[in-house]
């Protein structure tokens, strides 16, 4: 067999499928803000925040209400979206004739007071969660945990489902409707902020749907959002602010490019997201699969 | 009568007077600094505050202190520039004579060098770099309750004896990681065993699994995690999915503290071996500490680093108790170099001329679930290492304080 | 120079130098150099209509320069401030010529790009120190006979370097350039229709920006005896935005305002432990829905407000 670099193309095929791994996770997150920034033009900021409390809310309904992995799947993004539409209704809907600069200065300063009140709570260093779906195969070229294909698998599920959402039925076409003429499709009769606080309460649930998924495999741990929030910010500029397809193939394709850099240069991995985020805007300005407002 | 009544207490005023002109601006000022929020503030944090108003307390009650003493805190953040402002604000404007715990080592280095600079104290709990009585040691710097060396020290050799010969290392890649992992090859290679892979993965980091499956396909026995907090938690559990340890390979946490484990739990981390200064349940003195520390911090049973806390600020007490004063920060460090050190919580031990303070350190393994019989009975005794074997013998550290 | 402005900045200047009796010198230098920080800022937000979401890399990079040369190379202070400084400018050529083919978010997140990547560089370069960062850089005497290891001392030294950046940034907006920039800011299409090179105005403008920001991360390297990645990661950039939001977008004395609004939040708030998050995002949520113009910009508005009434009573006593 060849090698390529060193690397034995066994262990690259594992880093191949972990990479696609953590792309769902990226994909998920990317989707959710794409979502919100497409019909809203708000850049969530406190997205980190919600899928912090995503997997909060996974840790609380079993600690405290013996609700198992399952249930909390369903009721946890359900329940941060509640506050999230909550939060809508409150600040964001107040600042939507403005720049996009200010929905995102006060989506961080929500960040920030969420961050701080759960790190009050909570401490910082971390709640453990039991992994739902223990086990795993051994794929000749690396071990997949049961639960790691299940991520991949209920990830791949739910963002086509979005995308076939938004772009392919009537709801969807009234969404994308209101974000073009929203005074001529309120002149229809639809309401439209009602669709708006549901939309940015969608999208806050996917965030929170993102971190339910990742509390078995990462401690719940307040902080664990603050640093993934401007990777996914990059994910969704380079697929193309609001293009849903754009920030789902983009989350997935992030992933493995990371997953290959963690082999041939660990330090890096961080920062190559935004080295392609750089060429890709160099490029093509409007992102990979966005179109040019 | 009246009058000689007045006498009598102005003679006393006086007399407390003249006791407190001794001490810069008439009382102690403690600082502890520290991650009151951020990844370490579990294991310092709010916990240490806690520490140090406790010995001040416990010290009055055993005996008479002569002087108001105050604790004061700030977050540091983790972040050097903004612990070097706070240290500068405190030694400058604020008076406070002696600095407190102060986890991270850029940190700490950074204080270490403004504490020298205004000759203050600086005390260091929570911090692992050796170099703090190596190459950056000060006369105004002790070093508490653990370093890199030792923790290299105690799980290098006792994992390289039992068998654990080949290693590869996920380290940290920031200045605290390399150290972690360059004192513990050492140890490895001076048993005989050998290094053979490493990887440096960004900090802070949250996937594991890509660099745990280069540790898999090196074949090392022994996976050494040269990193610290949420990175180690992460990559322990992640290992656990990942089946490493089901297959045969074993991990080495080089630097876990009890609120890791906490925060692991018991099913994760079972089997874990690792070195520290300090267990809470070990005897009837510690539980009683751990007892009234639970209470006042959310349940969180008290680290090492706190155990360091209450210890070091004890010893600094006598000591200045036993000078007379506090205003030379470098005699007051002599002074304590010079009297042995005993507490109820890490018991007698002394400090070295370069800074080091010397006493037993503990290997402990973590305990399957079916052994834990109490909330945070998390440990096992594997075996003391004694002090005088603890840590690295002064010739070595560089320290230009040691002729 | 306005006879208004005039007055104002002499009042604000003899504010600021009475100032260090009763405050903390090193207090109030690092309030300057973020002051310097946020001028440098407001310069491309306020007046040219670009918002940088990496200006942290002049900063901080600068920062690195400047100790890297006086504590190493063993150079005088105000050699090593003007080496960051340059370095600065130097990156803000490269940097510049690579954002400014963007505009509106895509400009925010090219720069933030570019920051991540310098941070990366910094974290990485061997004379940076990783997280240790350069360390005890020393305070040399200033041009060899001002000794600057006092604090209140340098505090005015500060004080001047901090004064003219100010007054360059406040001469640029007012001379003919400044007006190419505004009319850049309000109608970008209709300024190249009158035939003016935007692209090199732009360019201009970001590269005087990055060198003030330079400035501004040197000096405070010397202040503070530290450079650290504190300096180049994108909080950093973040943190700038919300002083310039905080005093005032696109008025000349709101950064000042805001920095020093925010740096004594930082200072004060720091003994409330876990809290001080919460006071913060507190704040700034207040401050977007409530303030929204900043410190500055609010008063400047309620000034004019009253300017406007008052000029209309007198216009109707005059019928």
């Amino acid at each position: 067999m060849f090698e390529l670099l060193g690397v034995p193309p066994q262990a690259l095929f594992g880093q191949l499928l972990l990479g696609l791994i953590n792309g769902a996770f990226y994909a998920i997150l990317s989707l959710g803000l794409a979502v919100i920034f497409g019909l809203l033009n708000v850049i969530n900021f406190a997205h980190g925040a919600q899928y912090m409390m995503g997997a909060f809310a996974t840790w609380m309904l079993l600690q405290y209400f013996g609700v198992p992995y399952w249930g909390a799947l369903v009721a946890a993004p359900v329940l941060v979206g509640i506050f999230g539409m909550l939060l809508e209704r409150l600040f964001l809907s107040r600042l939507y004739h403005l720049d996009h600069l200010y929905g995102l200065l006060l989506t961080f300063g929500l960040a920030l007071i969420i961050e701080g009140l759960f790190r009050q709570q909570f401490g910082s260093s971390g709640l453990p969660y039991t992994n739902p779906i223990p086990g795993g195969a051994n794929l000749g070229f690396m071990f997949l945990p049961y639960y790691r294909a299940w991520v991949v698998a209920f990830s791949l599920f739910v963002c086509f489902g979005t995308w076939f959402l938004i772009e392919k039925t009537k709801l969807g076409s009234y969404l994308r409707a209101a974000t073009e003429k929203r005074d001529l499709v309120q002149a229809f009769g639809v309401n439209v902020p009602r669709m708006i606080t549901l939309t940015y309460g969608f999208g806050v649930g996917l965030a929170a749907l993102a971190g339910v998924l990742a509390a078995p495999i990462y401690t719940v741990n307040p902080l664990m959002g603050s640093n993934l929030i401007i990777v996914v910010f990059a994910v969704v500029v380079i697929g193309g602010m609001g293009s849903i397809l754009g920030a789902i193939l983009t989350g997935f394709g992030l992933g493995i490019v990371e997953g290959f850099t963690k082999v041939f240069y660990p330090e890096a991995s961080n920062t190559v997201i935004f080295i392609l985020m750089a060429i890709v805007l160099m490029i093509r300005p409007a992102g990979l699969f966005g179109t040019q407002r | 009568m009246r009058m000689k009544c007045l006498m009598i207490a102005a003679a006393a005023c006086l007399a407390a007077g003249a006791a407190e002109a001794q001490y810069s601006n008439g009382n102690i000022k403690i600082g502890v600094m520290n991650d009151q929020s951020g990844t370490y503030a579990d294991l310092a944090g709010p916990g240490s505050v806690w520490a140090a108003k406790k010995a001040v307390a416990d010290f009055c009650k055993a005996q008479k202190c002569h002087d108001k003493i105050e604790v004061i805190f700030a977050d540091h953040q983790n972040k050097p520039d903004i612990g070097a402002g706070i240290a500068r604000r405190w030694y400058d404007v604020e008076q406070v004579d002696v600095m407190v715990d102060v986890p991270t080592s850029s940190v700490a280095l950074a204080v270490n060098n403004i504490t020298k600079e205004k000759n203050k104290v600086f005390l260091v709990s929570g911090a692992a770099s050796s170099d703090l009585t190596g190459k950056a040691c000060t006369p105004n710097t002790i070093h508490w309750t653990y370093d890199t060396w030792a923790l290299a020290n105690g799980t290098g050799n006792a994992i390289v004896k039992t068998g654990g010969k080949t290693w590869f290392f996920l380290t940290a890649d920031y200045a605290f990681g390399h150290a972690l992992e360059r004192d513990t090859a050492a140890v490895v290679e001076k048993n005989g065993g050998k290094v053979v892979g490493k990887v440096r993965h960004p900090f802070p980091g949250q996937d594991f699994s890509s660099f745990l499956l280069q540790a898999q396909a090196s074949k090392a026995q022994i996976i050494g995690l040269a990193n610290a907090g949420a990175d180690t938690t992460n990559a322990i559990k992640q290992a656990a999915e990942f089946g490493i340890v089901a297959a045969g390979q074993n991990l080495a946490g080089l630097l876990v503290f009890l609120t890791d484990v906490h925060s692991l739990g018991l099913k994760t981390a079972q089997g874990l071996i690792f070195t520290e200064a300090w267990y809470w349940d070990m005897n009837d003195a510690n539980r009683a500490f751990a007892k009234e520390f639970a209470a006042a911090n959310r349940d969180i049973h008290p680290s090492m680093v706190h155990a360091g806390v209450y210890s070091a600020v004890t010893h600094y007490l006598k000591a200045v108790h036993a000078l007379g004063s506090d205003a030379d920060g470098a005699k007051v460090v002599a002074k304590m170099k010079e009297m042995p050190t005993d507490d109820k919580l890490m018991g007698k031990g002394k400090i070295r001329a370069d800074g080091r303070k010397i006493h037993d350190m503990y290997l402990f393994e973590v305990k399957k679930p079916a052994e834990s019989k109490k909330p945070w009975d998390y440990y096992k005794l594997r075996a003391t290492i004694p002090a005088d074997e603890a840590f690295r013998p002064m010739a070595e550290g560089g320290c230009p304080l040691v002729k | 120079m306005k006879r208004n402005d005039v007055f104002t900045f002499a009042a604000v200047l003899a504010l600021l130098a009475v100032l260090p009796a009763a405050i903390y010198p090193l207090f109030l230098m690092k309030v300057l150099c973020f002051a310097l920080f946020a001028c440098a800022f407001n310069l491309l937000i306020g007046y040219v209509g670009l918002l940088s979401f990496g200006h942290a890399m002049f900063f901080g990079f600068a920062a690195y320069v400047s100790g890297h040369a006086v504590k190493v190379w063993g150079w005088p202070t105000e050699a090593g401030i003007l080496a960051g400084t340059g370095a600065a400018a130097l990156l803000g050529v490269a940097a510049g010529a690579i954002a400014i083919r963007r505009q509106g978010i895509y400009f925010a997140m090219v720069t933030l790009a570019l920051a991540q990547m310098v941070f990366f560089y910094c974290h990485q370069a061997p004379f940076t120190g990783g997280e240790d960062g350069i360390q005890a850089i020393p305070r040399r005497p200033l041009l060899g006979v001002i000794d600057i290891t006092n604090d209140t001392v340098f505090y005015y030294v500060v004080l001047a370097i901090f004064t003219f950046g100010f007054l360059l940034i406040y001469r640029v907006i007012h001379s003919p350039f400044g007006q190419v920039l505004k009319a850049i800011r309000e109608n970008e299409p209709r300024a190249i229709s009158l035939g003016y090179r935007v692209d090199r105005y732009k360019l201009l403008a970001f590269v005087l920006s990055a060198a003030l920001a330079g400035l501004a991360g040197a000096t405070k390297a010397i202040v503070f005896k530290i450079a650290s990645l504190t300096d180049v990661a994108w909080q950093m950039s973040g943190e700038v935005v919300l002083m310039t939001l905080v005093g005032g977008m696109g008025t000349v004395l709101g950064p000042l305002v805001g920095a020093a609004v925010i740096v004594s939040m930082q200072n004060y708030l720091a003994r409330f432990g876990e809290w001080v998050l919460v006071i913060q995002g507190a704040i700034f949520v207040t401050t977007v829905l409530l303030l929204r113009r900043g410190i500055v910009g609010e008063i400047v508005a309620a000034f004019a407000r009253r300017a406007l009434r008052r000029g209309k009573d007198t216009a109707q006593d005059a019928d």
